[in-house]
């Protein structure tokens, strides 16, 4: 469905993303992993348009989207969320997933139901009313990932949806991705909480300083040393399996 | 029920508006009251782009000096009549407007970017009428008296606060089709945070350079009832800052991205213009008042004399305004 294909981005000496090639096939949930600074919401800011690549192309369905402007790719069906959230603060939350709803209406009261039926999937119909600068962080990442189902996508891209959650928060939302990816939306996620990631993902990729270092199930890349070294230095992998 | 309210606001305001020439026989107050029409009119005008979309222009008197010039042109050298030549003027607004908006947008300019660069058009507009020929540069253009609804002038003062009213009546339901409209929730979700409506679909280039040309439709056609009125036209006046500046403080005064803002702006800054006149006449004090108005609403009412009927918000929350003069980059 997504294909990604020696994406290169770099700003000025920097290369923040050095030729990564992955895919993501319809259904799945594909995760994206890495330590902090590794490219990750740069990679996810390329594929979703709000960058545009040094080199390589990226592909949805087939066709090329690489610069193509981010509300053409919505249009195509792959839409993002953002890990800091930005919500429409002056609006309501029934507003703000109208928005997301006119992406494919020009009718108010369709608009409205979609929103309502989305908030219904998200657990937040009793926040509708509720102004969107006064929801927690548990609800705005829920609005933001409300506002994007609302634009009916085939494939969301979410970006640290759980980052700032409690124990609690975490699992209502992994139900709630799942039950989204149930309904036959294929999802790509950037995550950090790491019993989420073993939780949800069929598949990971790990990237550390721009480029790919690993890609396979949850269990193998827990165990590949290439990436716990990658998180916690060199050597690491070696002493853990001395233990 | 936002909206129902405000529809049996608007036919109730209207009725009265409608009968008041009928009661009030002074030439004075029924001058008065068109020329709060009008400025509610052309405050609308600027809401649309500053109010809902979120876009601040310092510059919008452009559009009325170059809808005024249009229609008076046509008539003066090529003796169009102004009924027809108010059409080319609200086209020669809104085709303004689109190269304006195409222009600034296009690279990104925002915030007060943006409203400067509006400012710098509505200058380079004015100094152009001063110096080319077909404008009547700084001598100006002279329109003869020739009442008739062809050539959208009239024997009464009442004639004009009839055409004024329209005018104004149909920037109202302008404004009630945005904010029922999905073309209104893009432009407020451009307001908010464009990045996220952006991500969300939204084609923000396209729907802030329609929302550009609506103003300049309109500054256009204010500009041909303007120079039916008044009967003259030079380049002072056509572009003169003053109107850019009263767009905006009657929107910010009554309420920025409100339907009836505009309306209780006007209405309040005339009345207190008219009064403050009453007790002191020096020219430019109305210009004193309004900074003065501008400086209270904004300290304590950011969301506007109409935020005061409206139920308070549980958290005050940054407005547009706000933004905007804090500098910040979203604003």
């Amino acid at each position: 469905m997504l294909e990604v294909r020696g994406v290169t981005k770099r700003f000025g000496g920097l290369t923040a993303v050095s030729s990564v090639d992955l895919a993501v096939a319809e259904g799945e949930i594909v995760s994206l992993i890495g330590p902090n600074g590794a490219g990750k919401t740069t990679l996810f800011a390329m594929i979703a348009g709000f960058l545009k690549l040094n080199e390589g192309d990226i592909f949805l369905n087939g066709n090329s989207i690489a610069g193509m402007k981010p509300h053409q790719i919505c249009k195509f069906g792959m839409v993002r969320t953002f890990q800091i959230t930005q919500p429409f603060a002056g609006l309501t939350t029934l507003q703000n997933i109208m928005v997301g709803a006119y992406a494919h209406t020009n009718d108010r009261m369709q608009a409205q139901q979609k929103a309502e039926q989305v908030a219904d999937i998200i657990g937040m119909t009793s926040l509708l009313g509720l102004g969107a600068d006064s929801l927690t962080v548990a609800g705005r990442k829920r609005l933001e990932l409300a506002r994007a189902l609302a634009t009916n996508p085939k494939l969301l891209l979410l970006d640290e949806v759980m980052a700032g959650l409690n124990p609690t928060e975490i699992d209502e939302i992994v139900a709630v991705i799942k039950g989204i990816r149930d309904t036959g939306v294929t999802i790509f996620l950037i995550e950090h909480v790491m019993k989420a990631v073993m939780n949800l993902s069929d598949r990971s990729y790990v990237l550390n300083d721009g480029k790919l270092i690993a890609t396979g199930t949850p269990a193998e890349i827990a165990a590949n040393p290439v990436v716990i070294e990658a998180y916690l230095g060199h050597g690491a992998a070696s002493e853990m399996a001395g233990e | 029920m936002e909206i129902n309210r405000h529809i049996i606001l608007l036919l109730v305001s209207a009725a009265v508006m409608l009968a008041a020439p009928f009661f009030i026989t002074s030439k004075f107050y029924i001058d008065v009251l068109t020329l709060i029409f009008f400025t509610a009119y052309i405050g609308q005008s600027w809401n649309i782009l500053g109010g809902y979309a979120g876009q601040f222009s310092f510059g919008g008197v452009m559009f009325f000096g170059t809808g005024a010039y249009t229609s008076s042109i046509l008539l003066t050298t090529f003796g169009i009549p102004p009924i027809i030549g108010i059409v080319f003027a609200i086209i020669a607004g809104a085709l303004l407007g689109f190269i304006v908006g195409f222009m600034s947008f296009r690279s990104g300019l925002k915030g007060s970017y943006f409203a400067l660069i509006t400012l710098a058009f509505a200058e380079l507009l004015r100094v152009l009428a001063n110096s080319v020929e077909f404008t009547g540069g700084g001598v100006g253009l002279f329109l003869t008296y020739a009442p008739g609804l062809k050539d959208l002038q009239f024997k009464t003062p009442t004639g004009f606060y009839y055409f004024a009213l329209l005018l104004m009546l149909i920037s109202i339901v302008i404004a009630l089709w945005l904010e029922r409209s999905r073309f209104g929730a893009q432009l407020v979700a451009i307001r908010e945070n464009e990045e996220a409506a952006e991500a969300l679909g939204i084609n923000t280039l396209k729907c802030k350079i329609y929302a550009i040309m609506i103003m300049g439709a309109m500054g256009g056609a204010a500009g041909t009832f303007y120079a039916q009125k008044y009967l003259y036209l030079d380049p002072p006046i056509a572009y003169s800052i003053h109107l850019s500046v009263e767009m905006l403080l009657v929107t910010i005064v009554g309420g920025m991205g409100t339907v009836f803002g505009p309306l209780i702006g006007a209405f309040v800054l005339h009345i207190v213009n008219e009064i403050a006149r009453h007790f002191i006449d020096t020219p430019g004090l109305s210009l004193i008042v309004y900074g003065v108005i501008l400086i209270v609403i904004i300290s304590y009412l950011p969301n506007g004399l109409i935020g005061l009927f409206r139920k308070r918000m549980k958290k005050s929350k940054p407005t547009a305004l706000d933004r905007l003069i804090s500098g910040d980059k979203d604003a």
